[in-house]
């Protein structure tokens, strides 16, 4: 139940680390224009180069360069201006970006600390408190968020200046926001998220069961067994408590709290209308909002630039006849939709995993993926590591991704730099990553579903 | 029965031809009776040739014919000398002026000359470069100009058409020409310049090569020089017709000729020359349409000064080198400067077919000069190694002639104008725009006074950067750099030797406070060359730099299958395996747990076998006798799947 000892220690450390690279190699590390850290939408030379066009009085949008939100524009823009002497310029946007990853740390370990409680909740009800001693339970918030402080691959989207901690920082917002209930923050999560990036759209869903159906929990059936067996021994023995904790269940579990989903709804839509709003201001003179859909959406949807990066769609539409292109860009991109369904049906009752799943397809199938997605996904994966701690093949992903990252800017480098290698060697390590994240997701869901299956196993015993 | 027929009918259509023939020649007769005046006011043919020794032990040659058509309205359709494509060219898309190159070389500015009209007018990029001037609405601009491209292309045999797309050429706002709105430019750099656009350039003169100082033009010695360009300029007004200017200017190295008694100083004596030795061929007589035929040989100020430094003044006939035929006439350049010496410059008329003029330089003792420079000498090369990134950096080095005008005036300012064109596979950020002074970077806003910049569209149009820049005359050297990303194209963008690179077009560095006039003073006669009247028109200064090589990286062009599967495969094990963990039942393991204990071990094969022959049998039993709801809709799905397969086989 204690939180990790010393956790204030390392995630001070973790910032001061952050720090201290930002100021021992302030211009020598060049991690903005890695492609595995910057993405033409992340970007923030792209970023620089739309704030200048904007200050020309051109539209940030004109010359392909930026594909961003413009309030992302109106909100860095300024930091990014190139002065003489004196810091490197994207240095204040670097220090920005180490608050923004502290704050996002500490919403994830808000949430564990959410999680840890319903489950422990959950599990009085079922009378498994025993599991919970046997387990010796870590904090998931605790560990999340110091995964996610000191995850390489979160300090490398930190420093390289790559516009993803933002990203990140809304989708955990609107995690949060459901988890804790507070439609107002889930709303605001997710429509800027959802304005950043496009692909958090999908987490409506998730974020709807969380406000609907609270936190995650074993699956209802069991509680349903439980209560029925509690109410027949509540029959025989009269006992206070244990009627009071039927009465908890039937309340969190049965009843879809359609008050909090309406509540969501009503922010959801006075956000977008803000969001629009200020949009439309920013760009009033120059362009308008159908140019910002066309440019960012569109340049989302229709995989325009094809620059590589860790994924396996730039390479492919390099490659691909053009006839086929409209076809492909169908599969690509209702694999995330086709998938929303079944994930759905059979996660319900866990929610925030659900979360988890989505953000990790996405972010394996989007069009310019970064580490800094991954950085995310892994970060959340660590708030279910109680429930995933007997998953399969976790040393075979840990290796994995260590072999990834080290050999990708290698083939990388021998392919552009040095032009010994070609563009295939650098691509055999997208597909081995693709390969890698399938694995995590599939083997995730598959030791989440046994989890709860054990549960059942244990409640029916 | 046809040939007959027509035969029959040629008489009455010759008459019917004469009749109507009749008044036209009539009114023709009448009109050129009414006097000499109409004759100067007609079509008009000129022919120059301009000759000038270069200081790096090189000739320049300049031909330059004209050809001139008064205002259509008055001569119809019908043209005696100009060429009635052009003219059609002119009319069909409406153009006000226009210029087409094909340049091979790289004009050396360092020893060529910079700031005289032949190399601030003459002087292109190498490639193709176009750029046309419409009297049309805005809208309609773009349609004439790919049209005007197509033309073209056909008429000079040249990819010309390749400026069609809306990716290779622009509408540059003032840096090119002073604030024009339906001007279009474009240029291709790699355009290879060969025999086959001389011709149809050589079939718009009146007497193509067969007579005239076209006939100097053979093939293999003008193609062998070092700079060849081949130019089309048209200019059409309301009041003066069209005016149509050709003109090939190709620098040229004249064979050593050994002298064996001058052996030890041949190799520092320029070479002897004349125009049978460069050219291999004679000028033989006249292109008789032709209303004046010139040839023009200079000396240049530098060269000038030199000589009168030795005291020989403007002799063609020193002891430093001879001009072999004497000149008819002399023009001096009268600058406004007094107590300097100019350039001269020879004029050679007299020349029939039975004396044939071979006008030469002998050189008998080494002599040294420079030639007039640009006020900066301006180059452009790109920084950065790997196929991700780079920068374009832009130089000008103070010159010689800097210098001069430095000493005329004291708290000047240059400006210079740079123009340039980045196709959009070159990203460039222009946020990242630097400039150093002297080597000094120095804030943008202090040296730019003006800049427009239209970003490139990713496979729609190229981005062009205007800038205007002003800054001390005492400023050594300028240098602007701008990074850029190297973009990723598809497959079928590349073109066939992809590994070669990509070509940037020139940029072009004016400077408008220079000016390449010259002004003669010929006692007798007034100045009616046009090749000279030319040289007085106040043109600006301009240099165009260097075409940059840009390699790209390239995908395995051999690859497209395998990465189609490859993906495909990732894709579908991620789907596949997803969607099985989804589907797994939760009771699943315990019935097969329920089971295994039951049953006695049986194989997966077996079990099959077994499962399937009982079905069999039950089959058999039930499909004959039974009308059961199963067996019908089993004999239905049979039904279709054979209607099916026979459909398919049938066709």
């Amino acid at each position: 139940m204690a939180g990790i000892r010393g956790y204030w220690t390392l995630a001070a450390a973790a910032i001061a680390f952050r720090l201290l690279l930002l100021l021992c190699f302030p211009k020598d590390l060049h991690l903005g224009s890695r492609p595995e850290v910057a993405t033409p939408l992340t970007s923030l030379r792209r970023l620089a180069e739309g704030y200048w066009l904007k200050q020309a009085s051109m539209s940030p949008y004109s010359g392909s360069m930026y594909h961003g939100s413009p309030l992302l524009l109106s909100f860095l823009g300024q930091l990014t201006i190139r002065r003489v002497e004196g810091r490197p310029p994207h240095f204040y946007c670097s220090l920005m970006f180490v608050v923004v990853d502290f704050i996002t740390a500490i919403l994830i370990r808000a949430t564990g600390q959410k999680l840890l409680l319903s489950r422990h909740k959950s599990f009085q009800v079922l009378n498994l408190s025993k599991l919970v001693e046997a387990s010796g339970t870590v904090n998931p918030g605790d560990f999340a968020s110091l995964v996610y402080l000191w995850n390489p691959l979160t300090i490398v989207t930190c420093m390289g200046s790559s516009t993803s901690p933002v990203d990140n920082l809304m989708v955990v917002m609107a995690i949060y926001g459901a988890c804790s209930r507070i439609a107002p923050l889930a709303a605001f999560g997710w429509v800027f998220a959802t304005h950043l990036s496009l692909y958090p759209i999908i987490l409506i869903v998730p974020v709807i069961l969380l406000l609907g159906y609270g936190l995650d929990a074993p699956p209802s059936k069991l509680f349903l067994h439980k209560t029925s067996d509690a109410s027949s021994s509540g029959a025989l023995n009269q006992s206070p408590d244990k009627s009071g904790a039927s009465k908890l269940t039937d309340n969190t579990i049965h009843t879809f709290s359609w008050v909090q989903v309406l509540h969501f709804v009503l922010w959801v839509f006075i956000w977008l209308c803000y969001v629009l709003l200020l949009s439309s201001i920013s760009l009033e003179d120059v362009g308008g909002l159908s140019e910002m859909f066309r440019k960012t959406y569109g340049f989302i949807l229709t995989v325009e630039d094809l620059s590589p990066n860790i994924g396996v769609l730039w390479y492919f539409f390099a490659e691909v006849f053009d006839f086929f292109r409209n076809f492909f860009l169908i599969v690509f991109h209702v694999n995330i939709l086709f998938m929303i369904l079944p994930l759905a049906i059979r996660l319900k009752h866990r929610s925030c995993f659900l979360a988890f799943v989505y953000i990790a397809i996405s972010s394996m199938l989007k069009s310019y993926p970064s580490v800094g997605d991954s950085a995310l996904y892994l970060g959340l994966l660590a708030l279910f590591c109680n429930e995933l701690a007997d998953m399969h093949f976790s040393f075979f992903l840990f290796c994995g991704y260590i072999g990834v990252s080290l050999l990708s800017p290698v083939m990388h480098n021998l392919w552009i730099w040095r032009g010994t290698g070609n563009a295939n060697f650098y691509f055999a390590t997208g597909l081995a990553y693709a390969c890698l994240q399938t694995v995590l997701v599939v083997e995730s869901v598959s030791s989440m579903l046994k989890h709860d299956r054990m549960l059942r196993k244990l409640v029916k015993a | 029965m046809a040939v007959l027929r027509h035969s029959a009918a040629f008489p009455f259509l010759l008459l019917l031809a004469l009749l109507i023939c009749i008044p036209a020649l009539v009114s023709g007769v009448w009109l050129n009776d009414d006097g000499g005046g109409v004759e100067e006011e007609g079509e008009q043919f000129s022919e120059e040739l301009f000759l000038k020794p270069l200081p790096d032990r090189k000739v320049l040659a300049h031909f330059h014919f004209q050809s001139t058509v008064p205002p259509s309205a008055a001569n119809g359709r019908h043209h005696h000398l100009f060429p009635k494509a052009i003219a059609q060219l002119v009319q069909k898309f409406q153009i006000k002026e226009l210029e087409l190159s094909f340049t091979q070389g790289r004009w050396n500015y360092e020893s060529w000359g910079g700031s005289d009209p032949i190399s601030s007018t003459n002087a292109k990029p190498p490639g193709v470069e176009l750029w046309a001037l419409f009297d049309l609405p805005v809208m309609e601009i773009d349609a004439t100009w790919k049209d005007l491209t197509h033309a073209l292309s056909g008429l000079f045999c040249a990819s010309i058409n390749f400026l069609e797309s809306s990716t290779s050429y622009f509408a540059p706002s003032w840096a090119f020409r002073s604030n024009v709105s339906n001007l279009r430019y474009g240029a291709l750099p790699r355009e290879a310049v060969c025999t086959e656009n001389l011709t149809p350039w050589l079939k718009l003169l009146p007497c193509r090569d067969k007579a005239g100082l076209a006939s100097l033009l053979d093939r293999p010695s003008i193609y062998k020089g070092y700079y060849h360009s081949q130019r089309l300029q048209l200019t059409s007004t309301k009041s003066t017709g069209i005016v149509l200017k050709q003109t090939l200017t190709v620098v040229l190295k004249p064979d050593v000729q050994r002298n064996s008694a001058h052996s030890s100083l041949d190799k520092s004596i320029q070479p002897s020359w004349s125009v049978s030795s460069m050219f291999k061929k004679n000028v033989t007589g006249l292109c008789v349409p032709a209303k004046t035929s010139r040839i023009f040989f200079e000396l240049e100020t530098n060269m000038v000064v030199e000589l009168e430094k030795l005291g020989y003044g403007d002799s063609w006939s020193n002891s430093i080198f001879d001009l072999s035929p004497n000149p008819v006439r002399v023009f001096k350049e009268s600058n406004p400067l007094p107590g300097r010496s100019n350039s001269i410059i020879y004029e050679f008329i007299n020349y029939s077919e039975h004396e044939p003029l071979d006008l030469g330089m002998k050189w008998k003792l080494p002599f040294i000069w420079s030639c007039s420079q640009a006020p900066f000498h301006v180059s452009r090369f790109l920084m950065g190694s790997g196929n991700e990134r780079g920068s374009i950096a832009i130089s000008l080095q103070s010159t010689e002639s800097n210098k001069e005008f430095l000493a005329k005036s004291h708290g000047c300012n240059v400006q210079v104008l740079i123009f340039q064109v980045v196709p959009w596979y070159v990203k460039v950020y222009y946020h990242t725009l630097q400039v150093f002074i002297d080597g000094k970077p120095q804030s943008v806003s202090d040296v730019i006074e003006k800049i427009q910049v239209s970003p490139s569209e990713d496979k729609l149009f190229p981005g062009t950067l205007e800038l205007m820049l002003r800054y001390p005359c005492s400023v050594q050297s300028v240098a602007l750099t701008l990074d850029f990303d190297k973009g990723f194209l598809h497959i079928d963008e590349y073109p066939p030797d992809a590994n070669q690179g990509f070509d940037i077009p020139s940029a072009l560095v004016t400077f408008p406070n220079f000016h390449s006039s010259r002004s003669y003073v010929e006692d007798n006669f007034s100045i009616n060359s046009p090749l000279l009247l030319k040289f007085q028109e106040k043109n600006v200064v301009r240099s165009y730099t260097e075409a940059l090589l840009v390699p790209l990286t390239t995908p395995d062009f051999s690859m497209p299958y395998n990465v189609i599967t490859f993906t495909c495969t990732v894709l579908a094990l991620f789907f596949g395996s997803l969607l099985n963990v989804l589907r797994r039942r939760v009771g699943e393991e315990e019935r097969l747990l329920n089971s295994k204990g039951n049953t006695t071990r049986i194989r997966l094969i077996p079990l099959l076998l077994s499962k399937f022959s009982s079905k069999l049998k039950g089959r058999t039993d039930g499909t004959p006798k039974s009308s059961s709801l199963l067996g019908s809709k089993f004999l239905l799905i049979l039904v279709a799947v054979l209607a099916v397969l026979w459909h398919y086989i049938s066709n």
